[in-house]
């Protein structure tokens, strides 16, 4: 076998990324053994089949793909800050603004999302857990396992190298001769079928596990959003499935699908890619929106303005989706019809879009408006998003976009899409949801200073690259001559990179602040709250409700508060419960080696590991657990305690 | 004993999903007419889907979310045919020529 294709050389840069990652794995390691933690790690997480405990990892996970994104980010700006940069060369450049598109998208955006869904959705409909509380686990392990596989891919081989698109014929054996987009293929299939499982899985959770009385139109909005999304989920991503295996044959095994000789079409890849990534865009920020309805009613202390709307709009935008494809590639060859038609459905969705904003608007007219942290952030969503939407239309006309196709002006326009749209949503739903996890609030004082950090430097960092490209500056170049006046503007870019930095600093020391100084919620509802899961304590219980609530209205809490009408009338019986399982994880584990030996084609061992994958599979379809029964009296036990502000 | 445990019903319907795509491959390794060919694709592909439906997606069972299972097979369908017929719209129809 041939050692030399694992090493990447060069950079200084990559030695010490390999450094920190070994020092990191020892430290963890040495520290579970010194804590003696295995137990405990095994026994409460990797074991795990609770959906709020799958939600915490999923958001752990986001958090620290969030910073290695953030990173690859830093690196991007400091190498364009000033013309002749030699911080990276062409080679790395390209591998980091690569490997920055996949993680923020797939590893960090994503689980974000899918984790919030995790901990809130079974809570805000009055379940005890997801409807296949197993299945959940694998899709977790597959989600983690497939990004390990991607982040490892940059000291052990070499990252993929042809943007988070990986378009053919560049994304081809013949033109990225090295493993990076191998990697590229199988880290995001195995994580692609973890997302598809969470699509059945939370289909079914919300379409059979209501609570008596909770009809769909009474949902709360954040659970109709995950609802539509999730189907989106399951009708998107067989296509990137798809996709991801063609490539795969490509490149591995030497078939001619997206090749440019021998009957191949390099472009059905770009097709294929967009017809499942546009999508993929709704499937990010549709649960935005959600978490943004939520927030804008609980802070204005009113319902929110056109229910019925909302959801249509929703309804609409996930079928709009799947029709505006071609957008992505107006200039690719296709004739005025096409493009034309595409440009009609793109602008289309302004309009269900443009609903949604002015109920957010009339939901706020009149309210009794509190400005907390979750609240800032919504309400500077507002603004930022839509001035993301107005270029996205100025791109949508296809003649003009031949002008600023793949310029810094797309760039900026993506940010100011997914900034506002997906990471301020997750970050105001972290804050608003924290208490209902931990029973502690974070910090508002911090939260807002870190707030005002990250939105002011978010419009100094993209809001020049508007008018770079205009000037003519493309995207993915890793530098340019001085002569082309680009200078000061990416200076400027940098600098705001560096403040936003400081802003994702602060919120994380705030995490650390809170947790060590601020004082229990008692009250186990923070922020006078509308919906279910603000019905049960904070933390909750492991089953979540003592007694499944009865509901007769939306807001069905709140409507409790206001009219004194109870929401529990049963009595406690006994609850069934499901067990823990190590499977998922080792599944996921075997899932890690076949992945990584396909990618450096050791055949016979990812024979092994694929094998194992099917044994793993056999051994959970036959396995006979029909989980638990927590006692009447246990539960009163937990209640008590519960009631008396214990932790249990 | 045997009877209630093995899963008869699937086993017979796996292998007739792999029998219907062998069946298939006649269009590329056999010399017949390209009616002929297309005739087979659409009959083996029928077949199969009903076979996926019935046997595995359990449609006719549990007339209680029936709505559901059509709004969802409908929207398959939707989402199936804009992909292929917008592919073939991009590429072959409305290339520009």
């Amino acid at each position: 076998m041939d050692l030399e294709k694992f090493k990447v050389h060069g950079e200084p840069l990559i030695y010490g990324a390999m450094i920190s990652i070994a020092l990191a794995t020892i430290g963890i390691l040495v520290g579970l053994t010194y804590f003696k933690k295995w137990g405990y790690l095994w026994r409460e997480w990797l074991t795990t089949v609770d959906h709020k405990k799958i939600g915490v990892m999923y958001i752990l996970a986001a958090l620290l793909m969030l910073f290695r994104g953030g990173v690859d980010a830093m690196m991007m700006r400091l190498q364009t800050a000033a013309p002749e940069m030699k911080f990276l060369d062409a080679q790395h450049y390209n591998e980091v603004f690569t490997t920055h598109g996949l993680i923020m998208i797939l590893f960090m955006a994503m689980p974000f999302i899918i984790g919030l869904m995790n901990v809130i959705v079974p809570l805000q409909i009055g379940a005890r857990d997801v409807a296949f509380p197993r299945l959940n686990a694998v899709s977790f392990w597959l989600f983690f396992f497939g990004a390990m596989l991607l982040n490892i891919s940059f000291v052990i081989g070499g990252s993929p190298d042809a943007g988070w698109s990986a378009y053919f014929p560049l994304a081809s054996l013949e033109f990225s001769p090295t493993v990076g987009n191998n990697y590229y293929s199988l880290a995001l299939q195995i994580s692609g079928i973890g997302t598809l499982i969470t699509g059945v899985n939370f289909i079914v959770t919300i379409l059979k596990m209501r609570a008596p009385g909770m009809k769909l139109m009474k949902m709360p909005m954040f659970t109709w959003s995950v609802l539509i999304t999730n189907v989106i989920i399951v009708f998107a991503f067989p296509v990137l499935t798809v996709a991801l295996a063609l490539m795969m044959f490509d490149r591995l095994f030497g078939s001619q699908f997206f090749t440019m000789a021998n009957g191949g079409m390099d472009m059905l890849w770009a097709n294929l890619f967009w017809v499942w990534g546009h999508p993929e865009v709704y499937i990010v920020i549709l649960p935005a929106f959600g978490i943004y309805s939520e927030i804008i009613a609980t802070f204005s202390k009113k319902n929110l303005y056109g229910y019925t709307s909302m959801v249509f709009s929703m309804l609409i935008i996930s079928l709009l989706s799947f029709l505006v494809w071609a957008h992505h590639f107006y200039t690719m060859g296709q004739g005025a019809m096409v493009n034309s038609f595409f440009s009609i459905t793109t602008m289309a969705i302004a309009v269900p879009t443009g609903v949604k904003i002015f109920n957010w608007l009339f939901t706020l007219r009149k309210g009794r408006i509190t400005f907390t942290t979750p609240m800032l952030y919504t309400l500077a969503f507002i603004p930022i998003f839509t001035i993301g939407g107005v270029t996205g239309v100025m791109l949508a006309m296809a003649s003009a976009d031949y002008q600023y196709h793949n310029t810094m002006f797309l760039v900026a326009h993506f940010h100011y899409v997914l900034i506002p749209g997906a990471v301020f949503a997750v970050i105001a739903g972290f804050h608003y949801w924290f208490p209902k996890v931990f029973g502690f609030r974070l910090n508002e004082r911090l939260g807002k200073h870190s707030f005002w950090w990250i939105v002011i430097s978010f419009n100094v960092t993209f809001f020049p690259l508007f008018f770079l490209g205009l000037m003519g500056m493309t995207r993915r170049m890793y530098t340019y001559s001085e002569e082309s006046g680009f200078g000061p503007l990416n200076m400027l870019s940098f600098a705001g990179a560096v403040g936003l930095a400081i802003g994702f600093v602060l919120l994380v020391y705030n995490i650390y602040w809170s947790t060590r100084y601020m004082p229990r919620d008692t009250t186990s509802d923070p922020w006078d709250g509308r919906t279910l899961e603000w019905a049960t304590h904070s933390p909750m219980p492991v089953y979540n409700f003592a007694v499944v609530p009865k509901v007769t209205t939306m807001d069905a809490f709140w409507n409790a508060k206001q009219n004194k009408t109870p929401l529990f009338e049963d009595k406690i019986t006994k609850i069934h419960m499901p067990s823990n399982t190590g499977k998922p994880f080792i599944l996921g584990v075997i899932f890690f080696f076949l992945g990584f030996f396909l990618v450096f084609s050791m055949w016979i061992p990812a024979i092994v590991a694929g094998v194992g994958v099917l044994i793993m599979l056999a051994a959970m379809s036959f396995d006979r657990d029909h989980g638990y029964y927590i006692s009447v009296d246990e539960v009163m036990a937990t209640e008590k305690k519960l009631m008396r502000g214990e932790t249990v | 004993m045997m009877k209630q445990l093995f899963p008869i019903r699937h086993v017979m319907g796996y292998l007739a999903s792999l029998v219907l795509s062998a069946a298939a491959l006649i269009v590329i390794y056999g010399d017949l007419s390209k009616g002929a060919n297309m005739a087979v694709l659409l009959v083996t592909a029928i077949i199969q889907a009903s076979l996926q439906l019935f046997v595995f997606m359990h449609i006719g069972e549990s007339a209680d979310t029936k709505k559901e299972l059509y709004i969802n097979i409908a929207y398959a369908l939707f989402v199936g045919l804009v992909t292929i017929y917008g592919t073939l719209y991009i590429f072959v129809w409305g290339w520009y020529a």
